[in-house]
């Protein structure tokens, strides 16, 4: 427990050095999704019936550009390796990292999507729909990405190599994240999709950190 | 016959003669057996009553979809002996199934889009089968990029034996997810739980099919196999003889 609280206290220290990084991910979210309307046209029926998918689908691209800070920068300064070299458990030291990781670049879309959620025309329910399901959601995807970042680490074209990695892996979250919003909005309830996106999160909590960890172990060794 | 010492060919040198040996096998099968299959998918199989001439094309989308899922599961199980064990020729075996296992997947997505013009209307249908094979596609081309980007044999062998576990882990829940996110496709030709609806001559028909496609992935991954080992051995003794001895 106590590797955990160090490495989330030394990674929130380092995310709140580099706040420019907090935003430009989170720029680049609200950037896409306005990009939508501007493409297909601003008929408010359409841009209320995309809007949950567009959404989701702009989280999805945000959180796995981020990616790539994940172990980035530890690796370059070394610290990497003797973190995998310490006899403290690696998945704990992953995990905390990628919770920070989400907390840097997950959250913030998190709080800024109701915002979004407007300008596609939704109200009410959807709006608190579309921040659960995100909340629910977006740990996931820095869960299951830390794996895809952790195998790329230090090769060339790692950036549009993870994306291949990863993005296949995301659609699960994808699928029930937009869902939940449109089931909201079309009176069936959210919670069997809430409770799905649960399902995931608890899974990729425990499973995730222990795949990263043997990824990482391969890429340095 | 005496008893086989199998682990004897886990060694790469011996396995790179045991399968040049067993290659022209498994490929004659596999061309006799689709000579078979063709003919009865042509002039045996009756036509269907409701879907006409068209129907023929399952011959070779169904054994190609069923062998793409199942070489995957191949590729994670000699990932996961690889990583276990550490095996070299497991993860050779892994990397040269995948690119037939890739093939197969495009055959099916394209064979069932040709089938689905006439029956639906439509090129393609975002239904929960097509998606899926679509998805598993996805995962066929992660793997083979990511070995491609690696250029340290060891280190590339076993991230990719990594992220084909992980990604066979993910394929069940892939599956499900999206067939609750649609379901607009027929039902399963063939399960085992029901009797199949289909004609005797059509079932027979797929199954060689089925098989020929697999000799024929047998044949195609030990021959990629052989040329893999030669590549990562070629500074071995045993590959330089052989070199002398083709000269």
């Amino acid at each position: 427990m106590n590797t955990l609280t160090w490495v989330l206290k030394r990674d929130m220290l380092l995310a709140m050095r580099r706040k420019s990084d907090v935003l430009t991910t989170l720029f680049f979210f609200v950037i896409m999704t306005s990009l939508f309307p501007l493409g297909v046209g601003p008929e408010p029926q359409l841009l209320k019936a995309m809007g949950p998918g567009v959404v989701w689908v702009a989280a999805l691209l945000a959180s796995m550009l981020s990616l790539g800070r994940l172990f980035a920068a530890d690796h370059a300064d070394g610290t990497l390796e003797q973190m995998l070299l310490a006899p403290e458990s690696l998945a704990l030291i992953v995990l905390g990292k990628t919770l920070v990781h989400w907390i840097a670049s997950g959250l913030p879309l998190v709080l800024i999507a109701p915002f979004l959620g407007l300008q596609f025309g939704m109200n009410g329910d959807a709006l608190w729909v579309l921040v659960a399901s995100l909340l629910l959601g977006t740990p996931v995807l820095s869960l299951v990405g830390a794996i895809g970042a952790s195998l790329t680490l230090g090769l060339r074209g790692g950036g549009i190599l993870v994306s291949l990695l990863v993005l296949p892996l995301y659609i699960p979250v994808l699928i029930f994240g937009a869902g939940a919003v449109d089931a909201s909005t079309s009176g069936l309830g959210a919670q069997g999709h809430l409770s799905i996106l649960g399902a995931l999160l608890v899974l990729a909590l425990l499973a995730t950190p222990m795949a990263s960890a043997a990824a990482l172990r391969i890429s340095l060794e | 016959m005496g008893k086989i010492n199998w682990y004897k060919y886990a060694s790469p040198a011996s396995f790179y003669g045991l399968a040049g040996k067993l290659i022209p096998g498994f490929a004659t099968l596999s061309v006799v057996l689709f000579i078979i299959g063709l003919y009865i998918s042509f002039f045996v199989a009756p036509t269907d009553a409701q879907q006409g001439e068209a129907y023929r094309i399952i011959f070779i989308h169904v054994p190609a979809a069923w062998m793409s899922m199942f070489i995957y599961v191949v590729m994670a199980a000699y990932s996961g002996i690889g990583l276990a064990f550490n095996t070299r020729l497991s993860a050779m075996m892994a990397s040269s199934l995948a690119p037939t296992g890739a093939l197969f997947a495009a055959i099916a997505l394209f064979t069932g889009s040709f089938w689905g013009k006439p029956m639906w209307g439509a090129w393609w249908v975002w239904d929960a089968r097509l998606t899926s094979q679509l998805i598993l596609f996805f995962l066929y081309v992660g793997y083979i990029s990511l070995q491609a980007a690696i250029d340290d044999p060891r280190r590339s062998d076993r991230a990719s034996a990594l992220i084909a576990l992980v990604g066979v882990v993910n394929v069940p829940i892939i599956y499900f997810s999206v067939k609750w996110w649609n379901t607009l496709h027929q039902g399963a030709s063939i399960s085992f739980t029901k009797a199949p609806t289909m004609a005797y001559t059509m079932v027979a028909g797929m199954l060689i099919m089925a098989a020929a496609c697999w000799m024929y992935t047998i044949a195609v991954a030990l021959y990629r196999v052989r040329i893999i080992i030669l590549e990562r051995e070629r500074h071995s003794v045993w590959v330089s003889e052989l070199m002398e001895k083709i000269k």
